[in-house]
């Protein structure tokens, strides 16, 4: 019999996690125990305090890999070698982190709903029933949603910094269980969101279920989970080959899915439309940081050694998801889905970066590196995009949002300056120079044009100028169509969301005019530990 | 002791949970399937966990347990309420979102 090894665990460094985990779990309590009146506040507090300690913390610990001598650190492999702290899973951390605490303030906002947050009074109260009607004239609210969501940000902290494939699923169940749930909460139209939990949830479960069995067939063949010894059974290549496909296969169906990557984007109109638009902003940015993170670690890191077997795949799916996501949104009607369309478009320029692979001898020291350029666009469309929904939840009639583009007619002229910052950050997600999401294309298309992809970005140039056609659409919409003088108006929003619109709108207005000082940054942090 | 037939078996088992998830219309027979997929791969995992003589596919599976128990939980509050709203479980009548 031998002895039980406790495993050694390195507080200091998981602390951000370990911090997101107890705030939630508090939430818990607090739901329990803190009277009703009070528990909005408190756990508001408690999740934006949590949220921005956690931030506070991973910070240090990034500041932790700062070269010393002239040596770039490649970080730290912590918890028995299930995580890896390393440059471009901490900056992951610190943009879930802070995509969370906007999202946060996002969740809290009172004043559009009349005194009560945007998610169902009593989400157990059937739609239209008198239960229901009382529930709202009560001003209940479900305050759950605050520990909901820490859990699933909890789920985007590990995920994109496991370093095995128990851990990589572990947090991938941690992030998409909370949402499921998260998106059927809506106060208003309440069918739409309930379908939208239930497609996600089906859906959701059902890619989980290939990840699962695409983990046990790599297990077979390489007879560890552990990424580094993948690697090493990749490089020596005993083992089935039949394995490692299908293994490779099966795990990028279940990362292409949280992705929203065509063939797999079915769920993303659907579920951003009928989701709750606070929730769409929070997921939107926060899952697409986290899954990307992932499936760069797990192709790069693990598979980097079999690439000429996984690169026709991903050429496919990448040039799929960009003629998809453009040529779909430009038959769209409504503003939300407009935007998971080209939340699809954009997972497909994100992945050209994935076409950027090459061992690392090949990569000059000037050149832009793949993880380098995705991170940083990761970046740009997620403060873009918090933004957009942001305003998306200010146009409002007597039914709630108003998200067809009959009622963003003529906007321009109701409230030139909500209309104005929303046309901005279309031109920053269309990609015209001077906006961050040119620089972030232009970084994520470099990186794959030095590794040979041309045909790739010819055809993501052509996409981003289908792209450009339908933001300006709505542009012209919005400034240069007469509406009706009826109609919805744009509704003055608290301090909360107006912080939510003006740090991402200026967010992308930075790093569009001065990119430098954070792809330098990327530069020196954004390789994986091995 | 051959790994194959297991192998086999496991993939069986899951094919039938996939095409069982693409073809059914009743969301908790489709979640059933979604378990049978599940299932499968346990089979798997710990198949090759004796034929790697290492524990990890069977820690795995037990990973896989846990969270499968806490997706029937998530899962079944979600179909309980679009079932309460519609009166029917089928996937099909949830059709409001489209195009």
């Amino acid at each position: 019999m031998t002895k039980f090894q406790a495993p050694h665990l390195e507080y200091s460094l998981i602390a951000p996690l370990l911090i997101v985990l107890g705030v939630a779990t508090l939430g818990v309590l607090v739901e329990a125990f803190v009277p009703r009146e009070r528990r909005y506040l408190a756990q508001t507090v408690l999740a934006l305090v949590g949220t921005l300690v956690a931030l506070g913390d991973t910070l240090w610990v990034f500041g932790k890999l700062n070269p010393v001598h002239g040596k770039v650190h490649p970080g730290f492999v912590v918890g028995q070698g299930s995580l890896a702290l390393d440059g471009p899973a901490l900056f992951c951390w610190i943009l879930v982190l802070g995509f969370s605490a906007l999202s946060i303030l996002l969740f809290a906002e009172r004043r559009l709903e009349g005194g009560v947050t945007a998610f169902a009074g009593q989400a157990s109260a059937l739609p239209g029933t008198e239960a229901e009607r009382e529930a709202s004239t009560r001003g209940l609210e479900h305050t759950e949603v605050f520990p909901l969501m820490m859990f699933a940000v909890a789920g985007m902290m590990i995920f994109p910094a496991a370093n095995d494939l128990i851990t990589m699923f572990i947090g991938l169940e941690v992030l998409s269980l909370p949402l499921y749930l998260l998106c059927g909460l809506a106060r208003r139209r309440r069918l739409l969101s309930q379908e939208a939990a239930m497609k996600y949830f089906m859906l959701g479960a059902f890619s989980s279920g290939f990840f699962v069995y695409g983990m046990a067939l790599v297990y077979g063949y390489a007879g560890s989970m552990d990424f580094a010894h993948i690697a090493t059974a990749v490089a020596s290549g005993t083992g089935a080959h039949a394995l490692l496909l299908g293994g490779i296969g099966m795990l990028a169906v279940g990362l292409f899915f949280k992705i929203g990557a065509a063939p797999f984007q079915a769920w993303v109109p659907d579920v951003y439309q009928g989701a709750p638009t606070a929730v769409t902003a929070f997921m939107a940015a926060g899952t697409k940081v986290a899954a990307i993170g992932a499936l760069f670690r797990v192709f790069f890191v693990a598979f980097g050694g079999a690439r000429w077997d996984w690169m026709p795949m991903a050429w496919i799916v990448v040039i799929l998801t960009m003629v998809v996501g453009s040529l779909l949104a430009l038959a769209q009607t409504d503003v939300k889905r407009l935007l998971a369309y080209s939340s699809v478009a954009h997972a497909g320029f994100m992945l050209t970066a994935l076409l950027g692979a090459r061992s690392l001898a090949d990569i000059g020291p000037g050149n832009i590196q793949p993880v380098q350029a995705v991170l940083f666009y990761l970046t740009t469309y997620g403060l873009t995009n918090m933004a957009a929904f942001a305003i998306v939840t200010l146009v409002r009639d007597s039914g709630g949002e108003a998200t067809s583009f009959a009622a963003w007619t003529g906007l321009g002229k109701k409230s030139p300056l909500v209309a104005g910052i929303f046309s901005f950050l279309l031109l920053g997600l269309a990609g015209i120079p001077l906006t961050s999401g040119f620089v972030g294309k232009w970084a994520v298309f470099t990186s794959a044009m030095s590794a040979g992809a041309w045909p790739v970005v010819i055809i993501a140039v052509l996409g981003s100028a289908t792209a450009a056609f339908f933001y300006v659409r709505v542009i012209v919409l919005m400034f240069f169509t007469d509406g009706a003088t009826e109609g919805p108006t744009v509704a003055i929003p608290s301090v909360l969301t107006t912080v939510v619109i003006a740090v991402g709108a200026a967010g992308s207005l930075v790093l569009g005019i001065v990119p430098g000082p954070l792809l330098d940054l990327l530069g020196r942090v954004g390789e994986f530990i091995r | 002791m051959s790994v194959t037939p297991f192998i086999v078996l496991s993939a069986i088992l899951f094919t039938i949970g996939a095409v069982g998830v693409l073809t059914r219309r009743n969301a908790i027979v489709v979640f059933m399937c979604v378990e049978l997929m599940l299932n499968a791969s346990n089979l798997a995992l710990v198949t090759f966990s004796r034929a790697n003589g290492n524990l990890d596919g069977q820690i795995a599976a037990f990973f896989v347990m846990v969270v499968a128990a806490a997706e029937v939980v998530v899962g079944l509050a979600i179909i309980m309420t679009i079932f309460r709203t519609r009166r029917s479980a089928s996937v099909d009548d949830a059709s409001l979102l489209k195009y």
